[in-house]
């Protein structure tokens, strides 16, 4: 029995990793004809890091949009926080806290980025349409409370100087910042990065895998990623699920994963016979 | 002072009050516009559907009656009642927001991704729909509408400038309350878009759908609320027309006279709707008053279209509007 297979455990760099946060279960994704995922089954644990990868077009994305709610999977049941999860629309699935960003970066544009970043408070406002005309006060204080922890996350991520800036004209790696900046504005349960370095330089992935690292430390929030980018997932994760032609290969430590067969065929290719 | 410039002055004058009631309508056309990038070519319809069901309910009228009366050869048209205005217009508004409610259900969340000249047209379908259903609704007739705005000539400014200037000015009353109510309107709808919750919500789905699903906004309560919003505008322009010229169809032809305010505003600038609309209303008064003698008057059938023709050349993104900027 290794030491992962206990109710909690610390690892080795001192962060406590306790019970199933979220459960997936026999999910089978279709698209018409085309299987995108085929029954696959792995959980997610409170306060780790987890990552899904695999080549291209092995139905990680899905995966993740499965979670978030985007898509809604033929057959298996989502598990969360102990319960199933019934069948509900993405913007129910996010006030559930799990919040995410996108693979090709989903901000609002025309917005700065402190509105962005406030966007993702707008579940931890309380008041109403009505109750912000009446009790003014109230609702201001509701705003600087809600500024506040904007700008916490703000200056975690090192994104003081642009808190100005309407997001379309930041370069690449900086709006993906943002938007992880207004993930983490909703201070998720679960947190989902689709492929956070994907188009990056070496410096800027550094400074990603950094600042992922740092979230889980800090805030000890649980955090789902994908990549394809091998080397920087192992670093970063506890544990690793691997995707190919949307079934389930390989699920471990990284150093399990790595040394899996089906897992290094699937990544170095394998010759037919 | 010679009297020429007086006159001018006081055309000048009515000329900014006429632009705020084309402001007025203009303003239902940018929040829809801003909230869900769909040119809503039904506002001025809607307008005048907000005044056919507010002077319906004040006069106690029934709802369908021709149609009633001439199948089941009734003969009933009132209830014999009279709602008070301030009770009519919340009834009229709680109409306004089902309206929301159903366009989005039975139209637009069925077009969601679709190209904006398809959303385009479905709104020239609602709008040739809703004209035909008020007047199915309410009967086609001219219809008084009073719900206690005063109206005719201000004694007050009539007074004033007769002992300053030695010229009376005609400012008629009710141009004055529009005037105030619009100023009230665009305060309270900017600091709505600007500081609260679901200002920032609609904002945000303007900006991008799935961003906005992934940070927990539901998309249907925004387009409810934002067509709801653009209704509440109507009904106030519906009002202010409605008591200027009476309750009738063409009333809706307003709505034409909001495009070329929008192409001098901007289609996403609520200020620039106001700007607009006073440019256009003084604009087209003033050049009636100096040029429309030289030619034979009837300008301002056209001078605001050729006013909008000249910005779509030299500034197509309007006074206010979001600069147009393509990145190579």
């Amino acid at each position: 029995m290794s030491v992962m297979d206990q109710e909690t455990y610390v690892t080795a760099d001192g962060r406590t990793i306790g019970g199933v946060l979220m459960e997936m279960r026999n999910i089978s994704l279709r698209f018409g004809g085309v299987k995108a995922i085929t029954d696959i089954s792995f959980d997610i644990r409170e306060g780790e890091i987890r990552a899904i990868i695999g080549p291209n077009g092995a139905g990680k994305s899905s995966m993740l949009n499965v979670i978030s709610g985007f898509y809604i999977p033929q057959e298996g049941e989502v598990w969360y926080k102990g319960a199933v999860r019934p069948q509900m629309r993405p913007f129910e699935v996010a006030r559930q806290g799990i919040a995410r960003t996108f693979q090709n970066i989903a901000l609002f544009e025309g917005m700065s980025v402190l509105d962005n970043v406030m966007t993702g408070r707008l579940n931890h406002m309380t008041m109403g349409l009505l109750s912000q005309a009446i009790w003014k006060g109230k609702a201001e204080q509701e705003e600087i409370e809600n500024r506040e922890v904007a700008e916490k996350i703000i200056d975690f991520l090192e994104i003081q100087h642009i808190r100005k800036t309407p997001v379309s004209r930041l370069p690449y790696g900086l709006k993906k910042r943002v938007e992880l900046a207004r993930a983490l504005a909703a201070q998720p349960s679960l947190l989902l990065l689709d492929e956070p370095m994907a188009g990056m330089n070496v410096e800027e992935k550094e400074d990603m895998s950094r600042f992922i690292l740092d979230v889980n430390d800090e805030f000890g929030t649980t955090i789902a990623l994908i990549e394809h980018d091998m080397g920087v997932v192992m670093d970063l994760s506890d544990r690793v699920v691997v995707m190919d032609y949307g079934k389930k290969i390989g699920d471990g430590s990284p150093d399990e994963v790595r040394n899996n067969q089906a897992v290094i065929d699937a990544y170095l290719g394998v010759a037919h016979d | 002072m010679p009297e020429q410039l007086l006159w001018g002055m006081e055309v000048f004058m009515n000329g900014l009050m006429a632009g705020v009631l084309y402001a007025l309508v203009a303003l239902g056309f940018v929040l829809i516009f801003k909230a869900s990038g769909i040119f809503n070519f039904s506002q001025g319809v809607m307008a005048l559907f907000a005044a056919l069901t507010l002077v319906g309910i004040m006069e106690g009228r029934v709802p369908f009656s021709h149609l009633i009366n001439a199948v089941f050869g009734t003969s009933v048209h009132h209830f014999g009642w009279n709602v008070p205005a301030f009770a009519a217009i919340l009834l009229t508004m709680v109409v306004m927001v089902a309206l929301a409610w159903m366009v989005n259900r039975f139209i637009f969340r069925h077009l969601v991704g679709q190209e904006p000249i398809i959303l385009f047209m479905a709104t020239i379908g609602l709008a040739y729909f809703l004209e035909g259903f008020g007047d199915i609704m309410w009967g086609s007739d001219i219809k008084k509408l009073d719900v206690g705005l005063p109206q005719g000539i201000n004694g007050f400014i009539d007074e004033i400038t007769f002992n300053l200037l030695g010229y009376g000015f005609f400012i008629d009353n009710l141009d004055l309350w529009a005037t105030f109510i619009a100023v009230l309107l665009v305060i309270a709808l900017v600091m709505f878009a600007q500081y609260s919750k679901h200002g920032r919500a609609m904002r945000a789905v303007a900006d991008d759908h799935q961003a906005a699903l992934s940070v927990g906004i539901n998309l249907n309560f925004i387009w409810v609320m934002v067509w709801s919003l653009a209704g509440f505008v109507a009904l106030v322009a519906g009002i202010m027309w409605g008591t200027k010229s009476g309750v009738q169809f063409s009333l809706s032809l307003i709505a034409l006279k909001a495009l070329p305010v929008l192409m001098l505003g901007g289609f996403t600038s609520i200020p620039g709707a106001i700007v607009g609309g006073l440019i256009i209303g003084v604009g087209e008064k003033l050049f009636e008053f100096i040029v429309g003698p030289m030619v034979g008057g009837a300008t301002e059938n056209w001078f605001a279209y050729v006013l909008a023709l000249i910005f779509l050349v030299f500034r197509p993104q309007g006074l206010f509007g979001e600069k147009i900027i393509e990145r190579v």
